[in-house]
């Protein structure tokens, strides 16, 4: 009985979770007459099409806006955790002078609201000549991604006992040869926490990556809005690159499913 | 753990860092106290005027609404998606296959950008099309929350635990599953029912997951922008203008830099100054 | 207080196990008695099922096979509420946020026992454990072997407990604490008068707690018995090895018309062994080989200084064996002969006491 209950609190959320996921999915797959005539209102599609998916995959003005979405994605989370690695060593290793001011105002970052820094990224990026490249989003979304991966490498770093350091020194390892040959492969699973947590802020953040580029850099999300206002009821279009956002998210859930539980036991999101 | 080396070399691991953020934070940060004191009539003129735009914008009716409705947002969010999260996070599975399948769909809210999320429920609860809106309607209720400002509330909230509960409940789940299985046989050995073994075994253990899910979801609550901006505008009216939306309007809407630079220096001071007494709050205990 | 007799008792983590492998069972075909109001222990190397059978004791697990029975009565699916035993863990259970007076009187609480019955009670048990000083402290604070008093004295409160039962309790203990903690035990113990259970793989600790220790390994009982028992008439030779610092020497044999035969030498044993085509080997404790004019030719290979006496290492035709040196006692260089106490020297039959399970 009391299993019972349990399992029915957990779907029930679930389900919650799912519909808006699913009435999302069903809309893409509608024609835009079904959706907009009320009359024909219905759970299910009644005839299902994939134009809005066509469309997209051979529009470049859409499907590239994907292609800049993951490139910046990318660009940040290799960046984010390339200099956050060294880092996380430093403050899991050693007590160096003001490292704990640091400590708190790399986190305090984590704490800015991104609608402060859109001027002031504008128009230091404009200054820089990086506006409307993937590096301006990227280095943008460094702000919120490089404290956050400092924190969780630093995590799972100080889990690594010190002797190991000091075994691969007396043994004759230079630093560099130990950091990357024994000490990275140890927190693997911190560096696979580390990106995961990286790409999602990254991808799911707009106001900064759509206000820090213009056309050669669009990405989806932007696309997606502009789109929104422009074409007026093009819901079906709307709701089908929606739904192909989900699924980068989804895919990268699937691959660091057993390591989410510990990411988050770490308490460092 | 052995105690930490001193070696001031170590700067040297952190100088990439914080090179990057002093870039990517100071400069853009000195930018806008820079414009927050100055006056400027457009070319690149400035002059000094103090504190200024600083009185400005506390004495606005327009800030102190918007503080006023984003203080209302976060408070109601916290209240239901902390208690809710933590309530799904008991009823989880422990162990097995479903386990997986929970976090799965549990997370996956979570990777949906923002604006995504906006149209997302946009779509769900139009009144005439989307599932949300149409169900409410036909139960007789009137609901239009691009012209009812109670019923925009009521949506955007409604978002918000769509979107963020799931970070709760797996910041709880973590803590659970870490309580070692000695406690819960402890607690049936002495005859603790689960009210007893909820109020003094998990309930105290779950306190560290649980400070930084008060406080993250503060955080990101108090900086809302793209889903209410994709969602209802700041309206019906300005009903729901929160902080960051009534920024961005004044900074690159109307261009205002003197007043949104004040306003986004009291704005990250609010944020630090509340997190912080949030966090002493929560701790206090742990040293009693 | 309850006699707790455990009857044919198999039990297996897996599933579905087959009846008939016995490597699907972590515990094979079990049967002990213990009386009312003893102390027992239950001694053996990780992983030889011994917490598993503490866990289907307590109620914690339910067996496979087989049942637990406390007076007679069939507790085998009982919860560990309707067992009435206590537990106290490897690791300290505490509740964090309760004062130690809250924690004594939890589990009197959870029964709906009046507070002004609670009260003497708690204080009582509280003095016994030396805690009274710490009653309105928060439990959090205190250290590892406070809080372990905590935990017994949480089975301890309550006055109609079957049994207590410990699960290897000084683990997370300072050394020089453990000795102390141990004494307390055995004090409670005489004073109680509780069953009480003790799971550890630690000698020492085994001999010095119980009456009767019961020695487990691969999920099978090798020898129950007094402390003297498992050191003088070990039943097997794992007993031998795994009782006593240094183990017993056991040295591979011939027997011969009842006889053992070792380097050549007829040696004279305790028991006697008539079977055949079985493995046979002689055990001798360090403490019953003695230097002689004659005997078994061996040759010195290493002393070892051990406070009291001193560990001597010799080889024999082949095989090591250790003897104790008294300090006094001078200790001849290069080939020497050695002689075994009869008494104390027993034939063993693939690893098991010949002429019978003792």
């Amino acid at each position: 009985m009391k299993q019972f209950l349990k399992a029915t609190v957990t779907t029930v959320y679930i389900v919650f979770l799912l519909l808006p996921i699913y009435w999302l999915i069903s809309m893409s797959l509608r024609t835009t007459n079904e959706i907009l005539d009320t009359t024909k209102f219905s759970f299910f599609p009644r005839n299902i099409t994939f134009d809005s998916y066509n469309k997209i995959f051979t529009d470049p003005t859409w499907y590239m806006g994907y292609v800049h979405s993951l490139e910046y994605v990318g660009i940040n989370t290799m960046i984010s955790v390339a200099v956050a690695l060294p880092a996380a060593y430093a403050f899991s290793r050693y007590r160096f002078l003001g490292d704990k001011h640091l400590f708190f105002w790399l986190l305090s970052n984590r704490m800015a609201p991104p609608a402060v820094f859109v001027l002031p990224f504008y128009q230091l990026y404009s200054e820089v000549g990086l506006f409307d490249t993937p590096w301006a989003v990227a280095l943008a979304h460094t702000l919120f991604n490089v404290p956050l991966a400092v924190w969780i490498l630093e995590g799972f770093m100080s889990g690594v006992p010190k002797e190991l350091d000091e075994t691969a020194f007396v043994d004759g390892y230079s630093f560099p040869r130990f950091f990357f040959r024994i000490f990275v492969p140890t927190i693997g699973a911190g560096i696979g926490v580390a990106c995961f947590f990286c790409f999602m802020f990254s991808w799911v953040e707009l106001l900064l990556a759509k206000n820090l580029t213009r056309i050669a850099a669009k990405p989806i999300a932007a696309i997606m809005t502009k789109t929104a206002s422009a074409s007026g009821y093009e819901l079906g279009l709307l709701a089908a690159a929606g739904v192909l956002t989900i699924v980068p998210g989804a895919i990268v859930i699937y691959f660091v499913r057993n390591y989410i539980a510990k990411g988050f036991a770490l308490g460092r999101v | 753990m052995s105690a930490k080396t001193v070696n001031n070399k170590a700067w040297w691991l952190v100088l990439p860092v914080f090179v990057m953020v002093a870039f990517n934070a100071l400069i853009p940060l000195m930018t806008v106290v820079n414009y927050s004191v100055q006056e400027t009539f457009g070319d690149n003129i400035f002059s000094w005027s103090g504190v200024r735009w600083f009185q400005q914008v506390l004495q606005s009716d327009r800030f102190h609404g918007a503080l006023g409705r984003q203080l209302l947002f976060s408070g109601l969010v916290l209240l239901i998606e902390i208690p809710l999260g933590l309530f799904v996070a008991l009823n989880m599975p422990k162990k097995g296959f479903w386990v997986s399948v929970c976090l799965v769909l549990m997370s996956l809210p979570l990777l949906i950008p923002w604006n995504v999320v906006g149209s997302m429920w946009n779509i769900m609860a139009l009144p005439d099309i989307g599932l949300l809106g149409k169900a409410v309607n036909s139960l007789g209720i009137t609901y239009n929350y691009t012209r009812q400002p109670f019923a925009a509330w009521c949506t955007l909230i409604l978002m918000d635990v769509w979107h963020w509960t799931s970070l709760v409940t797996l910041l709880c789940y973590a803590g659970l599953v870490s309580i070692p299985d000695a406690y819960y046989q402890a607690a049936k050995i002495d005859g603790a029912g689960s009210w007893a073994i909820f109020r003094y075994i998990q309930l105290p253990k779950l306190r560290h997951v649980m400070t930084i899910a008060v406080l993250l979801r503060f955080m990101d609550s108090f900086m809302i922008y793209t889903e209410p901006q994709v969602m209802t505008g700041g309206g019906p009216g300005s009903s729901t203008t929160f902080l960051s939306i009534d920024l961005v309007k004044s900074a690159i809407g109307e261009f205002d830099l003197g007043p949104a630079a004040a306003l986004s220096i009291i704005y990250f001071l609010i944020i630090l100054a509340i997190s912080w007494l949030f966090y002493t709050l929560m701790m206090r205990n742990e040293e009693a | 207080m309850a006699k707790i007799s455990i009857d044919n008792l198999r039990h297996s983590y897996l599933p579905f196990p087959n009846p008939d492998r016995e490597e699907d069972y972590v515990l094979k075909k079990l049967s002990i008695d213990w009386a009312d109001g003893g102390a027992y222990a239950l001694l053996g190397p990780s992983g030889c099922g011994k917490t598993t059978l503490l866990n289907l004791i307590s109620g914690l697990l339910v067996p496979t096979e087989g049942k637990i029975l406390f007076d007679g009565v069939d507790v085998s699916r009982f919860s560990p509420e309707a067992r009435n035993i206590a537990q106290v863990f490897q690791f300290p259970v505490i509740y964090d946020t309760m004062t130690v007076y809250d924690n004594l009187a939890f589990p009197l609480r959870n029964r709906g026992i009046p507070e002004s019955a609670i009260d003497p009670r708690v204080k009582e048990i509280a003095s016994m454990l030396d805690l009274t000083s710490t009653l309105h402290k928060r439990a959090a604070g205190l250290t590892a072997d406070g809080k372990q008093k905590i935990s017994l004295g949480r089975g301890l409160v309550r006055a109609d407990v079957s049994a207590i039962m410990f699960d290897e309790p000084l683990t997370v203990i300072d050394p020089h604490l453990k000795w102390q903690l141990r004494s307390k035990l055995k004090e409670l113990h005489q004073r109680t008068k509780r069953t009480m259970i003790y799971v550890t793989h630690d000698q020492t600790e085994a001999l010095t707690f119980a009456d009767q220790v019961v020695v487990m390994n691969n999920g099978e009982i090798v020898q129950i018995g007094t402390p003297i028992e498992l050191f003088e008439k070990p039943n097997h030779t794992f007993v031998g090895h795994f009782i006593g610092s240094p183990g017993m020497n056991v040295l591979p044999c011939e027997v011969k018309g009842g006889k053992a035969f070792f380097a050549g030498q007829d040696i004279k044993t305790a028991n006697t062994h008539k079977g055949s085509g079985q493995k046979c080997e002689i055990g001798v404790r360090p403490e019953f080989v003695n230097f002689a004019k004659s005997g078994i030719a061996a040759e010195i290979v290493k002393v070892a200084d051990a406070g009291r006496f001193r560990i001597v290492e010799t080889r024999a035709a082949g095989s090591s064996i250790k003897l104790l040196v008294p300090e006094n006692q001078s200790i001849p260089t290069g080939k020497v002969n050695l002689a075994f106490d009869a008494d104390h020297t027993q034939i063993y039959a693939d690893g098991w006491f010949a002429g019978g399970k003792l």
